[in-house]
């Protein structure tokens, strides 16, 4: 069987969610062979990286529409693109821009669409797929019926791994109504260099339990003297303590820093989905039943308004003696 | 402007989710239940952009019959107008609700007029299927931008911001559109209660949905495996923080 991978890049620079689209497409393709699919002239420049990980043929796409990204104009393209070489499955990348691609094309073509796969059984009609639900946080096992099988593929689920393809480079055309320029990206903004919540190695998470804005202080103060971020929960923003931009969770942002602080945190389904690819997790609370304590790597029971203040003593004391 | 806001009525799950013996459902007999996240943050935007260009702000389910329950949320916070198409399943499927949504946009603007504007939430916060919105915009042959944490109305045009790995990208949308809406875009307002005593007056029209399921359909729930940790004490109160130091500087946090 073959399968056409929707290659996923931001002005020709490839988003790594890719390489693990590639290992879910070769686990289904078998010998058909995995089919990688550019849009943009500015994606040519990666058809050796895409063969490295298993693309037979490298199919690609240019036109004035696809300088940038628009998902009209990359939904209409995948959707040509399926018409053009029939393959069985198409996969994209279970990000952003991935689904809502690939939710266009599916619109397009009138066809289903699996979106956040973990599992892909192949084979008889219909498919049975293995999905998630609420964040990650519950799984759902569904059939697909269709003639063409269209798949994001949830992040981790699928290992991405070099594996040599003969990555033929074939062009394709396209027609795209000018229309679809409607909805192409206009202007950035780049963000300031530094260290984000996404990419911070430390992150201090404050909760319900820090109990107004001006309480985070001392948790802005030890995630300063130890070179980290602050975060907080859900609660947190809705009681307009803290910006959005500092929320962990399902609806706020993914973090995976090499320690996760959270303190006066319950632990909500809400928050644990975002918080949960921390490598380790220590839990301040008060109370040791809670959800995030049961489920850190490390605790401390107590007022985190007095363990906190005294954490960042120590560490002034040990850097000063 | 009118706006239409499309919301879904979703369990409000504590510290874990529990399914239902059959495996078809969230077991909701202990939870209680709320717009999910993002739409919340759909019906402020939609009654904020109404507060500062006129017209008018209508809100959407499908779902079951105590979703009046959110339309009337969304009610009390300023919406005019609510629309409920029952379904007696717990959920369609995508296909199926994009097709009755649309047809229900199709019969709403042929009445009243046309929306500028319909929002969605960037996904639902239990199904998270991704393409609702996506699948309605298409059918109604107008332009879609998911993910989107900032609306500005500059005439006949939406400048809509969206937050990418990078940074942010604008985008320069001609109504009438379709935006998907993602958390952060605002802080969604609490009900008054006079906001609250109002939205009970308010009258729910109820349409029947119609449309065909699709090609993906639900076989069963089931639970992601538990991450187990045993969880290492580090100690009580203030005389912990040098268990912790000692930590940070193992995992060679202490530079």
């Amino acid at each position: 069987m073959s399968v056409l991978v929707v290659v996923e890049h931001d002005r020709g620079a490839l988003s790594p969610a890719t390489l693990e689209a590639l290992a879910a497409a070769r686990t289904v393709a078998g010998e058909g062979g995995v089919h990688a699919l550019t849009l943009g002239a500015a994606a040519d420049g990666m058809a050796g990286e895409l063969a490295g990980h298993g693309a037979s043929v490298v199919h690609q796409v240019h036109h004035d529409l696809l300088s940038d990204y628009g998902p009209e104009a990359w939904g209409e393209a995948v959707a040509q693109a399926v018409r053009t070489l029939a393959p069985e499955a198409v996969v994209a990348c279970g990000t952003d821009r991935g689904t809502e691609v690939m939710a266009q094309a599916a619109a397009r073509l009138d066809l289903p669409m699996v979106a956040n796969c973990t599992e892909i059984g192949a084979g008889a009609e219909p498919w049975t797929i293995v999905r998630l639900r609420w964040g990650g946080s519950l799984l759902e096992q569904c059939t697909l019926q269709a003639s063409t099988k269209l798949l994001t593929v949830a992040h981790h689920a699928f290992e991405a791994a070099e594996a040599p393809g003969a990555g033929t480079v074939s062009s394709l055309v396209v027609d795209l109504d000018p229309a679809l320029g409607r909805t192409i990206v206009v202007d950035r903004v780049e963000r300031a260099a530094g260290v984000t919540l996404a990419t911070a190695p430390l992150v201090v998470g404050g909760g319900r339990g820090v109990g107004s804005a001006e309480a985070f202080a001392p948790l802005e103060e030890l995630a300063g003297v130890l070179g980290g971020v602050v975060g907080c929960s859900r609660a947190v923003t809705n009681n307009g303590w803290r910006n959005h931009t500092d929320q962990v969770g399902q609806t706020g942002t993914r973090i995976a820093p090499d320690l996760y602080m959270a303190c006066g945190i319950s632990g909500a389904i809400q928050h644990w989905v975002g918080a949960m690819a921390s490598k380790k997790i220590l839990a301040i609370n008060t109370d040791p039943e809670a959800n995030m304590v049961t489920k850190a790597d490390y605790a401390v029971i107590g007022d985190l308004h007095k363990v906190i203040p005294a954490i960042t003593e120590e560490i002034r004391r040990r850097r000063g003696a | 402007m009118n706006v239409l806001v499309c919301v879904k009525r979703v369990p409000a799950p504590g510290a874990r989710i529990s399914i239902t013996a059959d495996g078809q459902a969230v077991d909701t007999a202990y939870l209680a239940f709320t717009t999910s996240p993002h739409e919340e943050c759909a019906v402020e935007a939609a009654v904020q952009l109404v507060e500062q260009h006129g017209g008018e702000s209508t809100v959407l389910t499908l779902g079951p019959a105590e979703a009046d329950e959110q339309l009337r949320y969304a009610a009390s916070i300023g919406v005019n107008k609510a629309v409920l198409l029952p379904i007696d399943e717990v959920d369609w499927d995508p296909q199926r609700t994009s097709a009755a949504i649309t047809a229900a946009i199709r019969d709403l603007e042929s009445a009243n007029g046309p929306f500028d504007l319909v929002l969605f939430g960037n996904e639902s916060a239990d199904s998270g299927n991704f393409q609702v919105g996506v699948r309605v915009a298409h059918a109604l042959a107008r332009p879609m931008v998911n993910g989107i944490k900032g609306i500005e109305v500059e005439g006949g045009t939406i400048r809509a911001r969206r937050e990418s790995d990078a940074g942010v990208e604008v985008y320069l949308v001609p109504t009438p559109c379709v935006l998907g809406v993602k958390e952060g875009i605002n802080l969604p307002r609490y009900p008054t209660l006079k906001g609250r005593l109002a939205s009970k007056k308010v009258d729910v029209a109820q349409v029947s949905p119609v449309g065909e399921p699709g090609g993906q359909q639900m076989v069963t729930l089931l639970q992601a495996a538990e991450q187990v940790s045993q969880t290492v004490m580090l100690g009580n109160g203030p005389e912990a923080a040098p268990a912790v130091v000692d930590l940070l500087e193992e995992l060679g946090l202490l530079k």
